[in-house]
C-alpha cells in the first residue's frame, strides 16, 4: 500500500526529513511516534501529497507521489490537526462541498451514511463553529472519508480531545478500521499510540529510529524503548 | 574556478576603463546643447541608468522563469541580485531625471510634462514590493518561488503601465518636445557608448552580487549543519 | 464538465458563506458610506465641481473595497486550514484557481453594484449607464485576476493585510488609470470612439492577466 524509501525533505537549508524507510501493507493500522519537531507531520504531508519529497522515493498503491498525485488524492483521507472545515458553513454544506470536489456520485446519501457513522445527524444544520472540539474532530473524519478512501492519515487526532471525546474517536477509528482501510496515524501520547495499531515506528530528528509489532508489546516496554531511542534529547 | 575568476577580472577592469570614458565623453567631449547648456549632459547618465534599471528587471524575469522551471536556487540569488542592482540604477534614474526636470521645467516633479519620469518612479515601487514580499516571507524555498512569481507578473505589467501613462499625458497639452530626438553625431556617440558602459558594469555588479549572494547561502547551510550537529 | 462542477462548487460555498453571514455586505455599505464622507470633506472646500474628482473617488473606493474583499476571500480559506482541504481534492489546482478568481469577481462586482447608486444619490451624477457599468466590470475582472494571485501570496506572508496593497496597486495601476479615464470621459459626454481604445487596453490587461494568474498560481499554492 505505502512504500518509502530514502525519503527526504528539506526546507531551504533545515531537514524535516532525513532518510526515511516504510512499509505499510493493505489494511494494516501503523502509528508514528516521536517528540514535536521530529517530521511526523512532514511525513503525513508527504503522504497527503501537500508536499513534495527533496529526494527519495514515495509510492501508494505503486503510484508516485511526485507524478501521479492527483490519481493518489482519490484514495487518501487526511485529517488534520487542523479541522479543514468552513466555520460558517454548516455541518453537511461542509461536506456536501467536499463531496463536490472529490466527485462523489450521490452526495446526499454518502452524507447522510457519514453523518450516522460519526453520530452528528443531530448537528446536521449547525454551523461547524458552533461544534465542540471533540465533534469538529468526528467532522473533520467524516470530511475525509467522503470519497471512500482506502488510505486514512491521521495527524495527532487526539489533541486537544477530552477524555471522553477522546473515548468516542477510538470507539469510531475501531469502526472504521474493521472495514479494512489502511491507517497511517501520528501521536506523542504512547498509551493512545498503542491502542489500536498492528505496528508502531518511533520517528526522531527526521529518522524511523525503531520500528515494532503490537502483538505483545506491553506500555512499560514501549516506553523504555521510546526513551532510549528518543530520550537522549529531551532527558526527563 | 579559474576561468569564473577570470571573467570577473576582465570585467572589472572593462567597468572601469569604459567608466571613465563615459565621463570624459559626457563631460569633454560632447559640444554643449544650445537651449538648455550644461544640464543637458545629465541625459547621457539618466537615460542609462534608465535603461539598466530595465535591462536588470527583464533579467529578474528570465531568472523567476528559470527558477520555477528548474528549482535552481542560484537564477534565485541572480533575480534578487538584479533587483537590488536595478533598483540602484532607477533611483539614479529618478533622481537624475528630477534634477533635469527642474532645469528644463523649473519643478521637480513635473506629472504632466513627463510620463516617463512618473513611469520610472512606478518601476522603483514595483520593484521595493518585490524586496519587501521578500522580506515578509518565512522559509527560503517559499521566499524565491513567491519572489519569482511576482516578478514575472511585475514585469508583465510594466508595458501596461507603460502605455497608460502615456496615453493618459496624451490628453493634456504637450508643452515641449523632448530633446534629444535628433542628436548631433558626437551626441549621439556619447550616449551609445554610455549605454555600452553602463550595461558592462551592470554584468559587473551581477556578477559579484550573485556570487556573494551563492556564497551568503552556503554559509547559511554551514550555519544549519553546525547547529543541528549534523554531518551529511 | 467536472473542472466546471468543482469551480462552481468552490464559488457556491463563498456565496452560501456571505448570504448567510452578509458580513462583507453589511461593512462594504458602511465602509462606502464613510469613503463618500472622507471625500466630500477633504476635497468640498477646495472643488467647485463634484463631478470633476467623482471619477478618482469612485475609483479609489473600488480599489480599497475590492483589497478588503480579497484579503478577506483568501483569509477564509486560511481559517481551519480549508485550503489544505482544497489541495487534497483531486482536482487541478486552477480550478482553486478559477474558483476564488470569480467569488472574488461576484462579490467585488456586488459590492460596487452596492455602492454606485449611494455615489449616484449623494454626488447627484447619473453613474448607472451601461457604458460605465461596462467599464466597472472590465476593471474589476482586472482587479479579481491579479488580485486572487497575489492575495494567495500575501496570506503567507508576515503582516498579510498591508502586503496585499503594497503588492496589488503597482501592478492594477494601469487599471486604475484607464478606467479613471474612460469614466471621466463617459461622464463629460466624450463620444465612444475618442475613449475605445482605453476598453481594448482593459481587455488586453484582463486577458494577459488572467493567462498569467493562471500560469503561475501553482507556483504559489504548492508546499
Amino acid at each position: 500500500m505505502i512504500q518509502v524509501q530514502g525519503l527526504v525533505k528539506s526546507f531551504g537549508h533545515t531537514y524535516a526529513l532525513r532518510d526515511v524507510d516504510l512499509e505499510v501493507t493493505q489494511g494494516q493500522f501503523l502509528t508514528i511516534v516521536g517528540p514535536n519537531g521530529a517530521g511526523k507531520t512532514t511525513l503525513l504531508r508527504i503522504l497527503a501529497t501537500l508536499l513534495k519529497p527533496t529526494s527519495g522515493l514515495v509510492r501508494i498503491d505503486g503510484l508516485d507521489v511526485a507524478s501521479r498525485s492527483a490519481e493518489i488524492r482519490r484514495r487518501i483521507g487526511f485529517v488534520s490537526h487542523q479541522s479543514l472545515t468552513y466555520s460558517k458553513l454548516t455541518v453537511e454544506e461542509n461536506l456536501v462541498f467536499y463531496g463536490r470536489i472529490y466527485d462523489v456520485p450521490a452526495v446526499k446519501e454518502r452524507v447522510d451514511t457519514l453523518l450516522t457513522l460519526v453520530g452528528l445527524e443531530a448537528r446536521r444544520h449547525d454551523a461547524a463553529r458552533t461544534l465542540s472540539r471533540g465533534m469538529q474532530q468526528r467532522l473533520s473524519i467524516a470530511r475525509a472519508m467522503i470519497h471512500q478512501p482506502s488510505l486514512l492519515l491521521l495527524d495527532e487526532p487526539y489533541t486537544g480531545l477530552d477524555q471522553q471525546a477522546a473515548e468516542m474517536l477510538r470507539q469510531l477509528l475501531q469502526t472504521i478500521t474493521a472495514e479494512s482501510c489502511t491507517v497511517v496515524m501520528t501521536t506523542h501520547n504512547l498509551q493512545r499510540a498503542l491502542e489500536l495499531c498492528h505496528t508502531v515506528a518511533i520517528l526522531a530528528k527526521g529518522r524511523i529510529v525503531h520500528e515494532a509489532e503490537n502483538t505483545s508489546l506491553t506500555l512499560d516496554d514501549f516506553q523504555q524503548a521510546y526513551w532510549h531511542y528518543v530520550g537522549d534529547r529531551w532527558p526527563r | 574556478m579559474s576561468k569564473s575568476l577570470r571573467i570577473e577580472d576582465v570585467l572589472n577592469w572593462l567597468s572601469g576603463l569604459s567608466m571613465m570614458v563615459a565621463l570624459y565623453l559626457v563631460f569633454v567631449y560632447a559640444p554643449t546643447e544650445a537651449t538648455m547648456g550644461h544640464v543637458q549632459r545629465i541625459f547621457y547618465f539618466h537615460v542609462s541608468s534608465a535603461w539598466v534599471g530595465f535591462f536588470a528587471f527583464l533579467v529578474t524575469l528570465v531568472g523567476g522563469i528559470a527558477y520555477l522551471r528548474g528549482g535552481n536556487r542560484d537564477w534565485d540569488t541572480v533575480a534578487l541580485s538584479s533587483v537590488e542592482i536595478g533598483l540602484t540604477f532607477t533611483a539614479m534614474a529618478v533622481i537624475t531625471g528630477s534634477i533635469w526636470a527642474k532645469a528644463t521645467w523649473n519643478a521637480w516633479w513635473p506629472w504632466q510634462q513627463e510620463p516617463r519620469l512618473v513611469l520610472v518612479s512606478i518601476l522603483l515601487l514595483l520593484y521595493l514590493a518585490y524586496l519587501m514580499l521578500r522580506a515578509f516571507v518565512e522559509g527560503e524555498e517559499r521566499k524565491a518561488r513567491f519572489a519569482a512569481v511576482y516578478g514575472i507578473v511585475a514585469f508583465v505589467s510594466v508595458p501596461f503601465t507603460f502605455m497608460s501613462v502615456r496615453w493618459w499625458q496624451r490628453l493634456h497639452p504637450v508643452v515641449f518636445e523632448r530633446e534629444g530626438t535628433h542628436l548631433a553625431p558626437a551626441m549621439l556617440a556619447t550616449f551609445l557608448f554610455c549605454l555600452v558602459a553602463f550595461t558592462i558594469l551592470y554584468f559587473t555588479l551581477l556578477l559579484h552580487r550573485s556570487r556573494l549572494g551563492r556564497l551568503a547561502d552556503q554559509a547559511e547551510g554551514l550555519k544549519e549543519r553546525l547547529r543541528t550537529g549534523e554531518g551529511g | 464538465m467536472s473542472f466546471l462542477n468543482k469551480v462552481l462548487a468552490i464559488v457556491g460555498k463563498d456565496v452560501v458563506a456571505e448570504l448567510r453571514t452578509k458580513e462583507m455586505f453589511s461593512s462594504m455599505l458602511v465602509f462606502a458610506l464613510l469613503v463618500i464622507v472622507i471625500f466630500s470633506f477633504s476635497f468640498e472646500l477646495r472643488v467647485e465641481n463634484v463631478a470633476q474628482v467623482a471619477p478618482g473617488i469612485l475609483w479609489v473606493t473600488f480599489v480599497f473595497a475590492s483589497t478588503l474583499e480579497l484579503n478577506r476571500s483568501l483569509a477564509m480559506e486560511m481559517e481551519n486550514g480549508c485550503l489544505d482541504g482544497l489541495f487534497l481534492a483531486p482536482m487541478d489546482r486552477s480550478a482553486i484557481y478559477f474558483g476564488k478568481m470569480l467569488g472574488n469577481l461576484i462579490f467585488i462586482s456586488a459590492i460596487e453594484a452596492l455602492m454606485l447608486p449611494i455615489f449616484s444619490v449623494l454626488f447627484d451624477l447619473n453613474l448607472i449607464l451601461p457604458s460605465l457599468l461596462l467599464t466597472i466590470f472590465l476593471g474589476t475582472i482586472g482587479f479579481a485576476a491579479v488580485g486572487t494571485l497575489l492575495s494567495a501570496i500575501a496570506v503567507n506572508t508576515r503582516a498579510r493585510e498591508v502586503m496585499l496593497p503594497v503588492l496589488l496597486f503597482p501592478i492594477i495601476l494601469p487599471v486604475v488609470i484607464s478606467a479613471t479615464k474612460v469614466t471621466g470621459g463617459i461622464l463629460d459626454g466624450v463620444p465612444l470612439a475618442d475613449w475605445a481604445h482605453w476598453l481594448r487596453f482593459l481587455v488586453a490587461f484582463d486577458i494577459i492577466f488572467l493567462a498569467v494568474s493562471y500560469m503561475t498560481f501553482d507556483f504559489v499554492v504548492q508546499g
